[in-house]
């Protein structure tokens, strides 16, 4: 009998034990070559479907946890509010690697409050947005992240200014900030494992077509407007910890970053100059391109010294939620002692 | 009101907001104490840092009341803004110590008060050189003033001034001189004409004055709780910053620095109550505390803790509604929305702490039930019993270790071929969850606000929506039965009182009241909702059951009649409170007595027509 070969990741996982129930999302939509990217960075980087905790709001985005491993808990919780159950459960158990799913209505509109809040704490998670500047679910209204002048499938033109939600996470001091292309692998899956391996809150923008309600002319969220205006930062590979492997690359044409589990991110510059290391060059970046009407993607910000919450919280290594009463309760000698104390 | 030769008197205290008149009452408070003198302050705040009237209520009685008393005995009055008004609080023939200043009172205010002008303003300019000092500093001297005419010897004050100022020895000797120029001032320049005066008592010893969000952050530590998130709001803050002053000194580990709590001061309710949900799926034991306008807020994930069954501690230290209402002032007025709060069909445990010492047992207990019962449990306090001091025995040492619910680890699931989070196995309504993290293949499951089936799976069917909601209702009929139950007393008459919170101990004090006028009433004092069966119980054995409620629409009358049914809705009588000042044994009197004069006529009645018999 011949020996069927599957190929394992290095925790002998095969990719298929990182996929979830089938899309119920419409066929062509970005959300689920997002999902796809997911599934395979998650496979590359090995980890642990145990380990993962499965984060989202209400939307067509946030119903994609379900697509990608079965083997994970999940939580979907109310609309825009991911941020919040997500700090909650981080400080419970921080043993739990975070990767969570919203949209632009989810993240820009009726959760943007905990989103900014979010990033303040610096709450270890990976929190992408599949961002297509539309409401699916209730049939195309305009999201708070549609550009100005973008045209909606029924002909109304937005009048409002959009929220950036790249610029306003580096502005707000998030520790990691990209954006990318439900369609560009190449660059997500790396940017993902890079995510994965940052401690804090890591924020992808991901531009993410809605096949349905906006992929027409007009539109600055189709597929062929990213096509014709992406502005592509840097080439991006992503170099595990126990790599040795070193790619020759022409000398200064390269950058890395390094993260807080001994990986690397190694960039090649592409586009624009720009150091992902500098707060005021990504902010300029996001602006510059934004007013040009051009989608920019790449790493556009990332400081690993920053604390993450759990850090600055100085919690024990042991998860709270598996401390008991002897760690928790005053012993008797101090309760009576501050029984006393309040005499 | 008390009986001959009891001690009840009743003193309040007008002052300026931000000018150290807390430290002034509590000191005296303390004082009173310490001569062995059971003592029930109440503090009477605006909400504002300095410069609005304040009030402070001080009650001492040989009886032993903890409820507060309307009219004062005597009245220090040291606020010009409300003088003329504070003079209708005197009692006829009070005493009155007021800034003279002021110049007299109008004549005819009170009846023939005791006057006592004390130039407040100067003695306070000519012995406390330093202005900042002096502001913080001018209110004490009223204390020595009525430590002078009441009898409070300078022991009791030392010892008073020493709990106070303990770490301040500064402020210890300046506190003392200020004291001791109000009794000076006194002794040289007044004559005693009325005849106030407490004398020793041995009734506190081992008791202690605690505030009830103090006694609760205790009991969330006792309890378990790894996680707070909170925002701050009127009149919870105390709580959690009462919890995050003893996670600072019981819960860090002196070597590593490492905090065994997480402490989140959140952007909003609407975040802290996320947060809580969030740590609870997670398997941590968490909190929140707020007030009513938080409770708005967390309406939207109490019903998804409800749904998703996730555990969770809510407190809720009750203030005066609707909207800001009055931030600083007590009521009981978010019972009926608490109860149940959000969306769709809900109901959620609701405990209902009468004490201090039931402020620290409850929170205890609600992380219990909570992951026991998987739900949002709610701790409903109010500013009455979490922001004043109330005299208390001593807390016990918790003599049961945690009930962490039914959580299947791993090495259950080894000995099992299928888990489902939502399959009520056991028949109690209560099923089994998994923690994220187990490792094993049947651990996981999706977390959904959405309709669901036993499997955790999205569904919309019709079937299978209804067979979860009635689970969810049999849970809390497991529930009922695990809640703190009922403290009936009494249990002869014909006329009952259900009362619950800090109405306690007004209505303790009104039953003796009208005991002493031929009323006998038995009493229940509810401490959980959903109501146990001895509330039924109750009712049925009563022609009229006197159901207190400190807010205007009667709402636990609501929710009995409600869950009493139509058969025993009739017996209950509604009596309601809602002044926003906390509730006196009068209101309860001067609503219960007229209701129930026929009958007790005719008891009166009874005994000479038995005798003829």
């Amino acid at each position: 009998m011949a020996a069927v070969t599957v190929k394992v990741n290095q925790l002998g996982l095969s990719r298929d034990d990182y996929k979830g129930l089938a899309t119920t999302l419409c066929a062509g939509c970005g959300h689920n070559s997002i999902t796809n990217h997911i599934v395979k960075a998650l496979y590359d980087h090995g980890v642990d479907p145990y380990r993962l905790a499965k984060m989202s709001g209400i939307g067509c985005s946030s119903k994609a946890t379900a697509y990608f491993v079965e083997r994970a808990h999940a939580f979907n919780a109310v609309h825009g509010r991911m941020p919040a159950v997500t700090t909650g459960a981080a400080v419970a158990d921080r043993d739990l690697l975070f990767l969570g799913i919203s949209g632009d209505g989810d993240t820009a509109s009726i959760g943007l409050g905990q989103f900014c809040h979010l990033l303040r704490r610096n709450v270890d998670c990976t929190y992408v947005v599949e961002n297509n500047g539309v409401y699916g679910l209730t049939k195309g209204q305009f999201s708070a992240t549609a550009d100005l002048g973008s045209v909606q499938k029924k002909g109304s033109v937005n009048q409002l200014e959009t929220i950036d939600i790249a610029g306003l996470a580096v502005q707000v001091g998030a520790s990691f900030v990209a954006r990318s292309f439900s369609g560009d692998g190449a660059q997500l899956v790396p940017l993902l494992r890079a995510a994965l391996s940052h401690r804090g809150t890591a924020v992808l923008d991901v531009i993410s077509p809605c096949v349905t309600f906006n992929d027409h002319e007009g539109s600055t969220k189709s597929y062929q407007y990213v096509k014709d205006h992406e502005l592509i930062l840097q080439e991006m590979d992503f170099i595990p910890q126990q790599t040795e492997v070193e790619v020759d690359y022409a000398e200064g044409s390269s950058t890395e970053v390094e993260l807080h589990d001994g990986s690397r991110l190694r960039l090649r510059k592409l586009g624009r100059d720009h150091d992902p290391k500098n707060r005021l060059s990504a902010l300029q970046v996001i602006d510059e391109s934004r007013r040009q009407g051009e989608v920019v993607t790449g790493l556009l910000y990332v400081n690993p010294e920053m604390p993450d919450l759990c850090s600055a919280e100085n919690l024990p290594r042991i998860p709270l939620r598996d401390l008991g009463a002897e760690q928790l309760r005053l012993t008797p000698d101090e309760f009576a002692s501050l029984l006393k104390d309040w005499a | 009101m008390a009986k001959h030769g009891a001690l009840d008197l009743n003193l309040v205290a007008s002052t300026v907001n931000g000018s150290g008149s807390q430290s002034a009452n509590l000191v005296l408070t303390r004082a009173i104490f310490a001569m062995g003198i059971p003592v029930a302050p109440k503090n009477l705040f605006p909400s504002n840092i300095e410069g609005l009237p304040t009030w402070f209520y001080l009650r001492a009685t040989s009886a032993g009341y903890r409820a507060g008393r309307r009219r004062a005995d005597l009245l220090v009055a040291l606020d010009r803004a409300t003088f003329a008004a504070d003079l209708a609080r005197l009692e006829p023939g009070g005493v009155l110590v007021f800034e003279e200043a002021f110049g007299p009172p109008p004549s005819g205010a009170g009846s023939g008060p005791h006057l006592y002008p004390v130039p407040f303003a100067r003695l306070a300019k000519a012995s406390i050189p330093d202005a900042d000092l002096r502001k913080y500093l001018t209110n004490i001297i009223y204390v020595g003033v009525v430590a002078e005419i009441l009898g409070i010897p300078d022991a009791a004050l030392e010892e008073a001034l020493l709990h106070q100022f303990k770490s301040k020895p500064k402020a210890l000797a300046a506190n003392r001189e200020a004291i001791t120029t109000g009794r000076e001032y006194f002794r040289s320049n007044l004559t005693k004409t009325d005849s106030l005066q407490l004398a020793a008592l041995d009734q506190t010893e081992g008791q202690l004055l605690l505030e009830g969000n103090q006694t609760a952050a205790l009991g969330a530590i006792m309890g378990g709780c790894t996680v707070l998130a909170w925002y701050p709001i009127t009149p919870s803050s105390s709580l959690a910053e009462h919890v995050i002053g003893l996670a600072d000194r019981y819960r860090v580990d002196h070597e590593t620095g490492e905090r065994r709590i997480a402490t989140i001061q959140a952007e909003d309710e609407l975040a802290a109550a996320g947060m809580v949900l969030g740590a609870g799926w997670a398997g941590a034991r968490a909190m929140t505390t707020t007030s009513g306008p938080g409770i708005s807020l967390m309406a939207e994930f109490i019903g998804l803790g409800y749904y998703a069954e996730i555990p969770g501690v809510f407190v809720d230290v009750q203030r005066v509604g609707p909207s800001t209402g009055l931030p600083t002032r007590t009521m009981q007025g978010d019972i009926l929305f608490a109860y149940t709060l959000s969306h769709g069909d809900t109901r959620h445990p609701v405990l209902l702490p009468g004490s201090v010492l039931e402020c620290y047992q409850f929170m205890q207990q609600a992380f219990d039930l909570a992951e026991q019962l998987q739900t949002p449990i709610f701790v409903l306090s109010d500013l009455d019993l979490g922001m004043n001091l109330w005299m208390t025995e001593p807390l016990p040492y918790p003599e049961y270790d945690f009930d962490r619910g039914k959580v299947l680890h791993k090495e259950q699931l080894d000995q099992m071929t299928r888990f489902e989070r939502y399959r009520d196995v056991d028949g109690d309504g209560v099923p089994w969850r998994t923690l994220p993290g187990t490792e094993h293949p049947l651990a996981a499951y999706f977390t959904r606000g959405s309709g669901h089936d036993e499997a955790a799976r999205y569904t919309e069917s019709d079937e299978t929506y209804t067979r979860v909601m009635d689970r969810l209702a049999r849970k809390l009929e497991t529930g009922r039965e695990r809640l703190p139950a009922p403290i009936v007393q009494g249990g002869s008459a014909d006329v009952g009182i259900l009362a619950y919170g800090s109405s306690h101990h007004a209505v303790v004090e009104a039953i003796d009241i009208l005991a002493a006028r031929g009323l006998a009433i038995d009493y229940l004092r509810l401490r959980a909702l959903p109501v146990a069966s001895q509330v039924a119980d109750f009712v049925s054995a009563h022609e009229r059951v006197y159901v207190v409620d400190q807010n205007r629409d009667g709402q636990m009358q609501q929710i009995l009649q409600i869950e009493l049914g139509p058969d025993l809705a009739h017996r209950l009588r509604s009596v309601r409170h809602y002044d926003g000042m906390p509730l006196f044994a009068a209101d309860l009197v001067d609503q219960i007595e007229p209701a129930e004069e026929p009958a007790v006529a005719e008891a009166r009645a009874l005994p000479l027509a038995a005798g003829a018999r």
